[in-house]
């Protein structure tokens, strides 16, 4: 049974933290007059950080739910918290270097921050469906402000007006899918649509109502044909905002996608971690045609690109095609799979912002002429930046090739041969494009003169984002139990 | 000394790597120490092949007993889905192990010239050294994987930085043509993976004899179908690294751009792994599929080596038509190996392993006069012997080696070759011996154009070959002699395993 609400607030713990640094940032922000001051970067990392460590330290057992039901606390939404916390810690450091930021950065971009990481929060755990629109929408409306965070800047503010309107469009058909669930179930717990749908429904209605559901997250997800807002969104939101929502809300979207999917129209099959359709729907099959789509669209499409990061816009919708294999699978190992490419796709995609951070503070621009000789500029973040793509791309030894391995191996495993061999072109793909970065960096001379010299805190940064995507390539047992732990999704 | 011998392939797999590593933390500015470590580090696998040789049992077969490999490391590495670090060698691996051991430090001997960079490029030529020597003492098909991914990286480099004026189209070509490959491979792994049981604990397994063992195989799996699939995947990973026709197009990019060096390994090492992994992995896990496709693998071979002759014949590029050559000598290996015979077994390995050497000795050659006149035109000398009389002798030398004149290793190799094969199919010999007289033609030709003749009045004062060039030189061109004479020493080496392989894919045991 679900706790009662103040019975729930001790295990609320983590989101109660996010809650009182944002209020402590409005405090800071109305109070503060010093437009640069690193107070309020100091407490945003703070808060992420207890967050981080409570979320981690809670025990999620067998699964417990909330507030009468509105959210759950599993191993699955633990993770995700775990997760989407450290990729916003990163994203503060990033923050306090980028130049975009260095003017403007006050309490209020944080506490932006803070607020889609606390929508975040809820995302991964919410087991209703009100609730579940109320998370998404809290990840959202922050989101826009960041895009268009850059007042001065056309891009941005054409960024968020597209991100606006597409979201406020992805976010109606969502509802309007989650209205039909509840006119044919009468509930808006997802276990319990999950469990009247199982007794037979109308075939129409809900193959409707997983399509529109499915708009809704793969707009989350910039899975194609819902990305086309992404692109234009990522060059132009300043450089930290981008891979913010590139590892962030993304990874939440994957969190409610699969819990919403897995528990509403699937249910667990036996006890050998498979999982049947409750109902007539094939989605699987369309998330198939979606994974398949998505990664070859976004790798063909980065290859002409030329600033780097809409190259990496790109490169993320590639990305999400590959998780989607995962998806599609109905396995506890397709999840893990999910989960494994997540960790690894967080380090080597903050990475590969971090570094072009860096670059544009030097150039002030992202196009890629600005990286040529930047192996002789700048040894350390050059090689750094080689190692993410490499990874990205998926060549051993690094960690991104054991992600690809997994989803691989477990796509093969359940014989859907034509999508392994999709994705298996789709990374031979990839390196054209990763490898020109890399070419430009390394065997071309520089444009720019002079060393792009690195202070203290990024070299330590991108170390710490090198050190586990060159580690998770040569042993990754310990996090392959963390994600055998995590993949325990609440369904009652 | 204990610990040396039971980690020996350890040892030699992970010490280039080591070096690289001090190499990288060195301060700037210290070139010849950075040599020097780099030549250390490499010569050391070189002491470490000799115990390896001497310690070697040659009487046992290995290929798929597994308790006959020597030199055994098995350790669990990820638990979780069953990867092992499982190394051993046999009759098929040692020869390679050996000649990558040789290669690669004269290799960097032969690098003592490089200005640019010399940190980076010691560093990722010993990187690539670690690559290859895993790749040949794996038993494990992940582990092995990693090794033969592991290669491309700093091959990108070396031949994107250090390389001539196309060198980044080569590079990338290189890459996307292997990485091509290799995808396939890794999703035939993959498949080999879910559909094979370990006997002993019951779960899946990596280890690829236990894949040889026709019994680990599930039902999925032993549909002839299926299985015909799995090694046409494998086969074009393979082909792509021979390389066989029609995926050799990179090749001549890449030794054209590649510096002198890393031509030589990647012809001397690189291409003889597209045929250890047809006779480690495909023959031994697929002898049904193997059988079946005998005629087209042989087919294959012969246009390889008529086809790379006659490409050889056309080039004026002293480099290409080097590069060319190689791809007509691999297709000796392939025909061999098709024949199914142990003469055309041993005579397959044994090609590699000449080959190695030959070809080596070629790209140095070549390396040498492009150094000096900076162009490699064939026609744009003209009586050479007269200048460079010592630097002549040389290349005669491996010319004549490479045109598989008898007293050199090369035409033992040869021989073996359409001796194993002949009695298999007699037509496909007879056409591929044709190209024997186009390998001479176009050797004696471009000899004929460089060296022989009028002195072409520019090159009058061209430096001799120095004695750090015969350094790398001698050692390859006395072991081709020796071999050539009496070949047995490496013979045995693998004369036992190659004829245990012949009668596994035959099926006679």
């Amino acid at each position: 049974m679900p706790l009662g609400n103040l019975a729930s607030l001790r295990y609320f713990l983590p989101e109660l933290a996010i809650t009182a640094t944002i209020l402590l940032l409005v405090v800071l922000h109305v109070v503060g007059r010093n437009r640069r001051s690193p107070e309020a970067a100091i407490l945003a990392l703070v808060g992420t950080g207890m967050a981080l460590w409570v979320a981690w330290m809670t025990p999620a057992g067998e699964g417990i739910g909330l507030f009468e039901g509105m959210v759950v606390l599993d191993g699955f939404a633990v993770f995700f918290k775990v997760l989407t916390a450290l990729a916003t810690a990163i994203v503060i450091f990033m923050s306090i270097d980028c130049y975009e930021l260095t003017d403007r950065t006050q309490a209020e971009y944080y506490l932006f921050l803070l607020s889609v990481l606390l929508g975040m929060f809820l995302l991964s755990s919410a087991s209703d469906i009100v609730m579940l629109y109320l998370a998404l929408e809290l990840v959202s409306i922050p989101s826009y402000l960041l895009a268009g965070y850059l007042k001065g800047k056309a891009s941005s503010t054409e960024a968020s007006m597209k991100y606006v309107v597409y979201g406020a469009t992805a976010s109606g058909v969502m509802i309007y899918g989650f209205s039909l669930l509840y006119g044919m179930t009468g509930s808006t717990q997802i276990s319990e649509i999950g469990r009247v749908l199982t007794l037979g429904t109308a075939p129409l209605p809900a193959m409707l109502a997983a399509v529109m559901v499915t708009v809704g997250f793969g707009y989350k997800i910039a899975a194609v044909p819902f990305h086309m807002w992404s692109p234009d969104v990522y060059e132009g939101a300043p450089t930290p905002v981008t891979a913010f929502l590139s590892v962030g809300p993304k990874a939440a979207g994957f969190a409610v996608l699969v819990r919403f999917f897995y528990t509403v129209f699937a249910s667990p099959d036996g006890a050998d971690g498979m999982w049947k359709l409750s109902s007539s729907v094939d989605w699987p099959f369309l998330f198939a045609v979606l994974s398949a789509v998505t990664m070859t669209v976004g790798n063909l499409v980065a290859i002409n690109q030329r600033n780097v990061k809409r190259l990496l816009a790109y490169s993320s919708i590639a990305h999400a095609g590959y998780m989607l294999m995962g998806f599609v699978l109905l396995t506890t190992v397709g999840l893990k799979a999910i989960l494994f490419y997540l960790v690894v796709y967080l380090f080597m995609n903050l990475g590969a912002f971090y570094v072009v951070v860096l670059v544009a503070n030097g150039s002030r621009s992202e196009d890629i002429s600005y990286f040529s000789g930047l192996g002789s500029r700048a040894p350390f973040a050059a090689v750094s930046l080689a190692i993410f793509l490499f990874a990205l791309t998926g060549i051993p030894p690094f960690s991104g090739f054991i992600g690809k391995v997994y989803l691989f191996a477990e796509v093969i495993n359940r014989g859907v041969y034509w999508l392994a061999l999709v994705a298996a072109l789709n990374s031979v793909i990839s390196l054209y494009y990763y490898a020109r970065i890399v070419k430009v960096m390394f065997l071309e001379d520089p444009t720019q003169a002079g060393d792009l010299p690195l202070a203290l805190v990024p070299r330590v940064m991108l170390a710490i984002l090198v050190v586990p995507t060159l580690l998770l390539g040569i042993y990754w047992e310990p996090v392959i139990r963390v994600t055998e732990a995590s993949v325990r999704i609440l369904t009652h | 000394m204990d610990f040396i011998n039971s980690h020996i392939l350890t040892l030699m797999t992970f010490l280039p790597v080591a070096g690289a590593a001090i190499i990288l933390m060195m301060p700037s500015g210290r070139d010849n120490l950075v040599k020097t470590i780099a030549a250390v580090a490499s010569f050391l696998p070189v002491l470490l092949a000799v115990q390896l040789w001497f310690l070697y049992d040659r009487t046992v077969a290995g290929v798929n007993v597994a308790s006959q490999f020597q030199f055994v490391e098995h350790y669990r590495w990820i638990p979780s889905i069953n990867v092992e670090y499982f190394l051993g060698a046999d009759g098929i691996s040692m020869p390679m192990i050996m000649l990558t051991t040789i290669v690669s430090f004269l290799a960097v001997v032969g690098s003592w010239g490089i200005e640019k960079q010399i940190k980076g490029y010691m560093a990722l030529i010993l990187l690539l050294e670690t690559g290859m020597m895993g790749v040949f003492c794996a038993l494990d098909f992940f582990l092995f994987y990693v090794f033969w991914e592991v290669m491309l990286l700093p091959m990108y480099f070396l031949i994107g930085i250090w390389g001539g004026p196309r060198r980044e189209y080569a590079a990338i070509k290189f890459f996307l043509y292997t990485l091509l490959g290799s995808v396939l491979m890794l999703l035939v792994m993959l498949a080999l993976y879910f559909n094979t049981t370990n006997p002993e604990t019951g779960g899946h397994t990596f280890n690829m004899l236990h894949y040889m063992q026709q019994s680990t195989h599930n039902g999925w799996l032993k549909g002839f179908d299926i299985r015909i699939l799995l090694f046409l995947g494998l086969f074009i990973g393979f082909a792509i690294k021979v390389p066989l026709f029609p995926f050799h197009t990179w090749l001549p990019d890449a030794h054209v751009e590649a510096p002198t060096a890393i031509s030589v390994i990647l012809a001397g090492i690189l291409l003889k792994m597209g045929t250890y992994g047809l006779m480690r992995i495909s023959f031994p896990m697929f002898p049904d599929v193997t059988k079946w496709f005998v005629i087209p693998m042989a087919v294959l071979g012969a246009i390889n080596i008529v086809y790379g002759a006659l490409c050889a014949m056309a080039q004026s590029d002293l480099k290409k038509l080097v590069a060319y050559s190689s791809v007509s000598h691999m297709g000796f290996c392939l025909l061999g190996m098709a024949a199914l015979t142990p003469a055309g077994m041993v005579g397959a390995s044994f090609q590699m392993f000449s080959h190695g050497m030959i070809t080596s000795m070629l790209f140095f050659l070549v390396g040498v006069i492009y150094d000096r006149a900076h162009h490699r035109d064939i026609d744009g000398f003209g009586g050479l012997g007269a200048v460079v009389p010592v630097y002549t002798f040389f290349i005669t030398v491996a010319f004549f080696a490479s045109l598989g004149l008898p007293g050199f290793s090369g035409f033992v190799a040869e021989a073996m070759v359409f001796i194993g094969s002949f009695s298999v199919f007699r037509t496909i010999v007879m056409i591929s011996a044709s190209g024997i007289i186009i390998v001479a033609a176009f050797h004696l030709w471009a000899l004929q154009r460089v060296f022989l003749g009028p002195l072409n009045p520019k090159y009058a004062q061209l430096e001799e070959i120095n004695s750090r060039e015969i350094f790398c030189l001698a050692p390859l061109a006395l072991m081709t002699l020796i071999l050539g004479v009496y070949p047995m020493p490496v013979l045995n080496l693998m004369s036992a395993s190659l004829n245990h392989l012949v009668d596994v894919v035959n099926m006679v045991i």
